[in-house]
């Protein structure tokens, strides 16, 4: 969208078209195949007032999905039902994921925005033993 | 596939009844309501007829105004035909989503069922809802009377929906002296009503799949104010055409003729009234006796306050030598809205005639014809000194000292 457009210059109404083109069978493609136009969030970051965020280590991840499943803002990436990764860009810190996983010790936790992620995953927790 | 209703050339029907016959033949798409009286039958009736067959269309019972609106909001942003109908206390509380509504340019039809608002709660007849209206950029369509109310609600759509236009109308009635007094309403049968109006053309629906559209997306000093002239621009240069062409088609279906501004023997008028509603029907009668008499009376009736036709009205009261405002609205601290709305047109022309403002009616007390000839009376005075006679606000038909002001 041209910075300057002036007001007669747009469709009626205050709306805002997720693709630039037409789209067909959007819900089976990725979401990086999919034309999203400027005005999509998926092309803007929209991530920049998260405080703490959740760091991945995958040494201890079961792919169980719950992260993926409850994160609001569709910030957890999986393909093929492998946990990737956090989608920085526009998750927002909310913590979700981190109370969800079921692993002992988790597989996300949440650090302060600024935490170094090698030094978070060098001091990651140890497995925590059940009280008999 | 809808059942037809048979109708009688003319059916004797009360406004409300006349505004849910009109929805029903627009075949609309989502109603979502809260009921309120004195609009409830409106919702009530075309309810009844969605169960009884005679519409394809989705009826949503909500928990107050305020979701109502939200509901044809959002069925209309999908890409729906859409209508609901509500009077004072819920119309309030709609106004919320009123802007949303004409910002997002949604062709919403809302019947306007005109009440009092509250305190002292009141369930009957005067304009405060309709003046809460008036800044929410929809446009305001005023009837005087069932047949009108009929007319005008079949026209809404088709005036709205225009891809031009693509804004929301309201139509208004008088609460009881319209909507639940039955009268003899010509109709028009199913087929023609509906073909009249054509199939519903969405644009930029938010259901469409292929093109799916974010509708009330958030826009600070950087967008706004183009939207908001944007919207502007569009009330004040494409709805009065799109109302003329509509209604030139409706007097070719019908041979009923509305007007943007209703004149009623304003040609050579010097005392003039300008009034809304049920009353136009009622000052017509006593300037008919006037007119008799020999005296030039005449009466500006508002069909169209929003979009507001300034240049029109300017003309009508070009020459007429007293003009009276009577507004049925607590004006609350200043004078009547149609006494600023007049002077603001008048302001600029070579002979402003003398305006005054008459303030009545509020919460459904009687304008008698008594009190319609007091005003002539007064205009008469005012247009022979060529100067004010009275206070400029009075107000009429109130017990107790007489209350006037400025």
């Amino acid at each position: 969208m041209a910075e300057n457009n002036g007001w007669d210059q747009f469709d009626a109404g205050t709306i805002l078209f997720s693709f630039n083109d037409k789209v067909d069978n959007i819900a089976t493609t990725h979401a990086e195949n999919r034309p999203y136009s400027n005005s999509n969030s998926y092309t803007a970051s929209v991530g920049d007032w998260r405080v703490a965020k959740p760091i991945f280590n995958k040494d201890f991840c079961i792919d169980c999905q719950f992260c993926w499943i409850y994160c609001p803002d569709m910030s957890i990436l999986s393909r093929d039902k492998k946990m990737v990764g956090v989608d920085y860009d526009h998750c927002k810190g909310c913590g979700i994921c981190v109370e969800v996983c079921p692993t002992n010790p988790k597989s996300l936790l949440m650090f302060n925005e600024q935490h170094d992620d090698e030094e978070a995953l060098a001091s990651w927790p140890e497995k925590e033993s059940k009280e008999k | 596939m809808a059942d037809k209703m048979d109708l009688l050339d003319v059916e004797v029907w009360d406004g409300n009844m006349a505004a849910s016959q009109a929805f029903r033949q627009a075949q609309i798409d989502v109603v979502a309501a809260y009921p309120i009286t004195p609009s409830t039958p409106v919702v009530e009736n075309y309810a009844g007829f969605l169960a009884d067959g005679y519409v394809d269309g989705e009826y949503v019972m909500v928990e107050s105004e305020h979701a109502a609106m939200s509901g044809c909001v959002g069925a209309a942003a999908a890409g729906g035909r859409v209508a609901t109908a509500t009077s004072s206390q819920g119309f309030a509380l709609m106004v919320e989503v009123l802007y949303q509504a004409s910002g997002m340019r949604l062709p919403i039809v809302l019947e306007v069922v005109n009440r009092a608002l509250a305190a002292p709660l009141n369930v009957n007849g005067d304009h405060s809802d309709m003046y809460l209206g008036r800044d929410s950029g929809w446009i305001q369509l005023d009837t005087f009377s069932p047949q009108e109310a009929y007319d005008l609600t079949l026209m809404a759509f088709k005036i709205g929906e225009d891809h031009n236009v693509r804004l929301p109308v309201m139509v208004h009635q008088d609460g009881f002296i319209s909507s639940h007094t039955a009268q003899g309403v010509k109709t028009i049968d199913d087929d023609t009503a509906y073909n009249f109006l054509g199939e519903f053309q969405p644009f930029n629906a938010m259901l469409d799949f292929e093109k799916p559209a974010s509708y009330g997306v958030q826009t600070e000093e950087d967008w706004h104010f183009e939207h908001k002239a944007r919207q502007h621009n569009d009330l004040m240069t494409k709805v009065f055409p799109k109302i003329d062409e509509v209604f030139a088609d409706f007097k070719k279906l019908t041979g009923r003729e509305y007007r943007i501004l209703e004149e009623y023997a304003m040609d050579d008028a010097e005392v003039a009234i300008v009034v809304m509603g049920t009353s136009v029907e009622s000052t017509r009668i006593v300037c008919a006796e006037l007119r008799e008499q020999g005296i030039k009376a005449g009466v500006l009736g508002i069909r169209v306050l929003r979009p507001f036709p300034m240049e029109k009205i300017a003309a009508a009261l070009s020459g007429v030598k007293a003009v009276a405002t009577l507004d049925r609205s607590s004006p609350n601290g200043t004078v009547g809205m149609l006494f600023n709305e007049m002077s603001g047109v008048m302001i600029n022309a070579t002979e402003r005639p003398i305006i005054n403002n008459y303030i009545y009616g509020l919460g459904g007390r009687d304008l008698t014809i008594e009190h319609i000839r007091g005003i002539y009376g007064d205009l008469q005075e005012n247009a022979k000194a060529g100067s004010l006679q009275q206070p400029l606000q009075q107000f009429i038909g109130l017990r107790g000292p007489k209350l006037s002001f400025y």
